[in-house]
């Protein structure tokens, strides 16, 4: 491309406003949950206090917040690990032809395109049928998979469509057993993005909702909860709530750029050891 | 290691199977079994009948809804597809160092990584009556009355609609613009195309692909959508996936089952349309 042209400034103020409108809102309510105690859901601001935030740890105000994190918590981290290992087992599956593969891929689109509130519904009806409890980390679990597993295994798809596959047969031709290739060869080479699909499995688990609705049972995730509060809580607590989700948010995003990031340098420095062996 | 490759091939697919069985196939199969039965006040009995599809097809409000999903799918995709081109655009082509081109774009998808839910409740104190964007206008003199469709209308929601689902434009296409062989564009300008002329001519059609990707999410996404709508409308508008829910909080299982088997084979045939035009293993 020339030299900055014309058009490289008007497309880089059309990409700030862009970022703007997406980030934008977002710092708003970080702004107004500072509101005084007097203040409303809207500016001006009534001075700034701490007094939404303080109000968040008094669970009787506004509801069971504090069990509802630690719920969806927990059923991040156990979506989190199902995704990595079930997205790993699946992509090496997809690394060759077998018959069915195709159905089963398209099953995986499937997954991926059928509106949540089908699989909330459908769920739901199941477990009623059968007379199970519906609860979150179970039929909840469950439903949540068929979000995140396809955002997995695409993943596992691309990498492995990259995956140079002289590595393998190097180790093999140095007698590594298949269980030593897989371990030692392909999920080092692989690992960071096994990361990235940690994160996507994590955050669309912490935040889903629709799929969850109907699945979740008696207690509430935290989505659920943040979203019964908007029908009943008209004071910036909620903006309180939304401004620390979002925090949290960012620092498990940001712990996984990082873990991915040191591994990027890591790899760097003590790439390849090739000519050093004696 | 097995001999037989199909064998090793399920064995390692197997958790994924059968998750999808249980979560994915069951479920539809549910829903489709219950949209045939029968519903009291109270209960859900298992006796064949067609009256929640001749209600459904009977009443007039189902037309009203599926044409309003319809409308928000269509504006929402167009402008997601305007602003996620330019932005892929300019981050594949107007950004040269490489490190600076993957902080802009991890910028982007970053907030698809955080709560819908909170991302829609942030709109409410610049929408509002006495939000920020009516307070500016009148400052300016714009208006003298504050605005009162600028929340809870269809402009709030395709407003949110847009803002939820841009990235999942921008993501596919850059992925495909990276791909684009420079030398292409080179060809282009040595033979005289002006910058116009190449990104019409040469740079939009090899990126289909990623704009074919970006369409079925966006789609899928706003088809399927109950909660934007009922939100962001304060429950005045209504599309297809509303009349589910709500029938799911009036317990009238078998009419929302029915109304999901119309809105699944909607979306199918959307996507079915959508894939004749994209490999999407080809694109991994």
């Amino acid at each position: 491309m020339e030299k900055k042209s014309k058009s490289f400034y008007v497309l880089t103020a059309f990409f700030g406003l862009f970022i703007l409108f997406l980030y934008g809102p977002t710092l708003t309510i970080g702004i107004l949950s500072f509101q005084g105690p007097g203040g409303g859901l809207t500016f001006p601001m009534q001075g700034t206090s701490l007094n939404w935030f303080r109000e968040l740890f008094q669970e009787q105000a506004v509801g069971d917040i504090w069990g509802s994190f630690r719920r969806s918590f927990a059923l991040g981290l156990m979506v989190m690990v199902t995704t990595v290992v079930v997205s790993v087992m699946g992509g090496f599956a997809f690394r060759k032809r077998f018959a069915g593969s195709g159905i089963l891929f398209y099953l995986i689109i499937a997954s991926l395109v059928i509106p949540s509130i089908l699989i909330s519904l459908g769920v739901g009806l199941i477990f009623n049928q059968f007379g199970l409890k519906i609860h979150w980390a179970t039929s909840g679990f469950g439903s949540q998979l068929t979000w995140t597993l396809p955002f997995g295994l695409l993943i596992m798809f691309a990498v492995f469509n990259r995956f140079d596959k002289s590595f393998e047969e190097a180790a093999r031709d140095q007698g590594a057993s298949p269980w030593q290739t897989v371990r030692y060869v392909v999920l080092p080479i692989i690992a960071p993005s096994l990361i990235g699909v940690g994160l996507f499995g994590f955050t669309l688990s912490y935040d889903e909702f629709a799929r969850t609705l109907l699945t979740a049972g008696s207690y509430n995730t935290l989505p659920l909860e943040i979203f019964g509060m908007t029908t009943n809580v008209t004071t910036p607590v909620i903006y309180a709530l939304g401004t620390m989700t979002t925090l949290f948010s960012l620092l498990i995003i940001g712990a996984f750029l990082l873990t991915v990031w040191v591994l990027g340098k890591r790899r760097a420095r003590f790439g390849s050891d090739a000519g050093k062996g004696v | 290691m097995l001999k037989n490759r199909h064998i090793q091939g399920w064995l390692q697919a197997s958790p994924l199977t059968l998750i999808l069985i249980g979560f994915l196939i069951l479920p539809i199969i549910t829903i489709v079994v219950v949209s045939f039965w029968q519903a009291t006040e109270f209960s859900i009995i298992p006796a064949f009948t067609l009256e929640n599809y001749e209600f459904l097809f009977g009443s007039p409000v189902t037309y009203k809804v599926f044409f309003a999903t319809f409308k928000y799918a269509a504006i929402t995709w167009a402008l997601t597809l305007l602003i996620g081109f330019t932005v892929a655009y300019y981050l594949a082509f107007h950004i040269q160092n490489q490190t600076t081109q993957i902080a802009l774009f991890l910028l982007c998808t970053i907030p698809f990584w955080t709560s819908n839910i909170i991302r829609m409740i942030s709109w409410i104190p610049f929408l509002g009556r006495n939000g920020i964007a009516n307070s500016m206008l009148q400052s300016w003199g714009v208006i003298d009355q504050p605005l009162e469709w600028l929340l809870y209308s269809d402009f709030s929601v395709i407003l949110a609609f847009v803002h939820l689902y841009t990235l999942f434009m921008v993501v596919p296409i850059f992925n495909t613009m990276t791909r684009i062989d420079h030398s292409l564009i080179e060809a282009a300008r040595d033979n005289g195309a002006s910058g116009f002329q190449t990104l019409i001519h040469v740079i939009l059609p090899l990126t289909k692909p990623g704009i074919m990707i970006g369409t079925i999410f966006v789609l899928t996404l706003v088809m399927g959508d109950f909660i934007t709508v009922r939100f962001m409308s304060g429950s005045q508008k209504a599309n297809v996936g509303r009349l589910i829910s709500n029938d799911i909080s009036l317990l009238q299982y078998p009419s929302a089952a029915a109304t999901a088997v119309i809105l699944l084979i909607t979306v199918l045939i959307v996507i079915g349309i959508l894939l004749r035009f994209v490999d999407i293993r080809k694109e991994l």
